[in-house]
């Protein structure tokens, strides 16, 4: 276990690297647009399966914690001007205290009604967003970047290259807690929640944790749009189809291993980034309706699923 | 800016607004309520039977309700068809039909709607009838025909459904099935074609249910996104399977909706259902007319 820990941070270290290198070498801007969006899928989805993969409560609010994450660099940028990273370590503590509510509402709501609820959170907040004048309303605001700082050469790169540490971050949290008392004590009471709570497994103490680090994550990624985009409204701040992408990512990687969701996201979210640029939005969504319908049907474990199968019969024959 | 007199009138509309919210949300008061599937694709199939009236409406000038009964046999096998899909692939297996059954439907969804934006456009579509744009006057207050009629049917359509599941024997075996589906199997009755049934039911219902959507307002592709709110918010706050709690409840959810548009303004009535949603699970997740302790 150990010398994995060991191969682990160096890749990790090696991916900055080489991320940290590409925005030095590439000149063209559209790249790291492009790479932007996958990293931040990656972010959510690894995010998302904390809860949604170990605990088995299905968080249909991403959108609520991602437009939120949004809306509170809008609101310091607003306010205070206040610079990218005090903006992201905001949304991070917004999400936090999100998560936390959330995993409140788990004391009386499981299974559907739980996702039903994500739901409904989802479009509270985002009619709240809508009717406050000062962040813009239904209209939107506009924001203009400030200058970029030292060492980087755009502000995409830079927002690429903090998206990238997110993403380190991300799935350095969800490996500690798939190796971890956590993560067992999540499956526990994924698999019977009554049954680990006799057992003397903190229930409501794990889920309430796995809320707040899931919910920070899910806000952290949803800070630096703002600036990506210099655009925040609510409706595509809000937008449903983060949630079900999300949900799609996860379910089509598998989410019984932490690489599960980066696999997802990364195939799926840049499927979604080569339909949107050759044919068009539209059929981006048919194909993440068909591609979610298709895996849950006939791949319910994702790949990583269907890669632990071939192995096992390849060691049975 | 508070009278009595635009109060009641919030009232009246409310009430229509909620008998028509009714007739939309008894086929998942039967599929979720009853059946226990999380049918989160049934505001997108409503929007899909809303654009077949449209077809049938606008090419061969067939009265919206006409047509909506028209639909409803091929309603009816699609939910058949549905059902068959579901329980295949998730209740058969056991395990998990929860988080993926929801996942499962919500791709349904997005592939009717998606289908739908690439063969009509993103564009708002109404249908004809003499009853459309007239309104009746009681003093100061106006109201629309298209409302009255909406609220007719509905009422009418969810006293059939309700006299349905509790004078016919199919309806009786539907209520069964939603109590105890073992003992039924141990009776000699085969469960999963009564649920099969129930749930083509269920979606046949929509037939009427999406003539008077579009009856009511113009309809656009996305339009089932709200309605994931309204028709779960009617169906929980009921009490899962009751179809006389559906209408109370819808009714109430209609007046409040109506109520905020005129006080607070329509920014803020997307979020009238969900909120009521929200409390309703927190404080009393059996609903008001619960079947389930």
């Amino acid at each position: 276990m150990k010398r994995r820990g060991i191969f682990f941070w160096i890749g990790a270290i090696v991916f900055l690297v080489a991320i940290a290198l590409m925005t030095k070498l590439i000149g063209n801007e559209y790249p790291f647009f492009a790479g932007y969006v996958i990293l931040q899928f990656i972010v959510l989805a690894v995010a998302w399966s904390i809860l949604g993969g170990h605990a088995g409560y299905v968080n249909f609010g991403t959108s609520a914690f991602f437009g939120m994450g949004v809306y509170t660099a809008v609101f310091l940028f607003k306010v205070a001007g206040a610079p990218l990273l005090v903006q992201i370590a905001a949304a991070a503590a917004v999400g936090a205290l999100m998560g936390f509510l959330l995993g409140l509402l788990t004391l009386r709501m499981q299974g559907i009604f739980f996702s039903i609820a994500t739901i409904a959170l989802t479009i509270v907040i985002e009619t709240s967003i809508t009717n406050w004048r000062y962040v813009g309303g239904a209209a939107g605001i506009q924001l203009l970047r400030p200058p970029v700082t030292w060492p980087f050469s755009g502000y995409v790169q830079m927002l690429f290259f903090v998206q990238a540490a997110l993403v380190v971050l991300a799935v350095a949290i969800s490996r500690y807690i798939q190796n971890s008392w956590i993560g067992r004590g999540l499956q526990a009471l994924r698999d019977d929640e009554l049954a680990a709570e006799c057992t003397g497994v903190p229930t409501l103490r794990l889920k309430v944790l796995a809320c707040v680090i899931s919910g920070a994550l899910m806000c952290a990624a949803g800070a630096p749009a703002a600036m990506y985009l210099q655009y925040a409204d609510p409706s595509s701040a809000f937008n449903l189809n983060y949630s079900v992408s999300v949900l799609a990512m996860s379910l089509i990687g598998g989410t019984a291993h932490w690489a599960g969701p980066i696999v997802g996201a990364i195939l799926l979210g840049s499927t979604q980034q080569l339909l949107t640029v050759t044919i068009s939005s539209e059929i981006n969504v048919l194909v993440l309706g068909v591609m979610l319908v298709l895996f849950v049907v006939a791949a319910p474990e994702g790949l990583i699923g269907l890669l632990r199968r071939i192995r096992r019969k390849e060691g049975k024959s | 800016m508070f009278s009595f007199d635009l109060l009641l009138d919030a009232v009246v509309l409310g009430v229509l607004l909620g008998c028509f919210y009714a007739a939309v949300s008894l086929g998942l008061s039967v599929a979720f309520g009853l059946l226990d599937v999380p049918h989160v694709a049934h505001p997108a199939f409503l929007v899909l039977a809303s654009y077949a009236v449209y077809v049938l409406n606008e090419h061969y000038g067939i009265d919206p309700l006409l047509a909506g009964l028209l639909i409803t046999p091929f309603l009816f096998v699609l939910g058949l068809a549905a059902y068959r899909l579901y329980y295949e692939t998730f209740e058969k297996r056991g395990s998990d039909a929860g988080v993926r059954g929801i996942a499962f439907f919500f791709g349904i969804a997005f592939i009717i709607e998606v289908l739908i934006i690439l063969q009509f456009g993103v564009d708002q579509r109404s249908v004809t009838a003499t009853y459309i744009g007239k309104a009746w006057r009681i003093g100061d207050m106006r109201i629309p025909f298209r409302l009255l009629v909406a609220f007719a049917v509905a009422a009418g359509l969810t006293i059939l459904l309700a006299l349905y599941l509790s004078k016919t024997f199919m309806g009786r075996a539907i209520r069964a099935v939603a109590q105890d589906q073992e003992a039924l199997r141990l009776m000699g009755a085969n469960p999963i074609r009564i649920k099969q049934w129930a749930f083509g039911i269920a979606t046949a219902v929509l037939g009427i249910s999406g003539a008077l959507l579009i009856i009511v307002a113009p309809v656009d592709p996305t339009l089932d996104r709200a309605y994931i709110g309204r028709t779960f918010c009617v169906v929980v706050m009921a009490g899962l399977g009751s179809m006389t709690g559906t209408l109370v409840a819808a009714i109430i959810l209609g007046v409040a909706e109506s109520i905020v548009l005129t006080l607070f303004g329509a920014s803020w009535a997307p979020a009238i259902s969900f909120a009521m949603l929200l409390g309703v699970l927190a404080v009393r997740p059996q609903g008001l007319f619960g079947r389930r302790s």
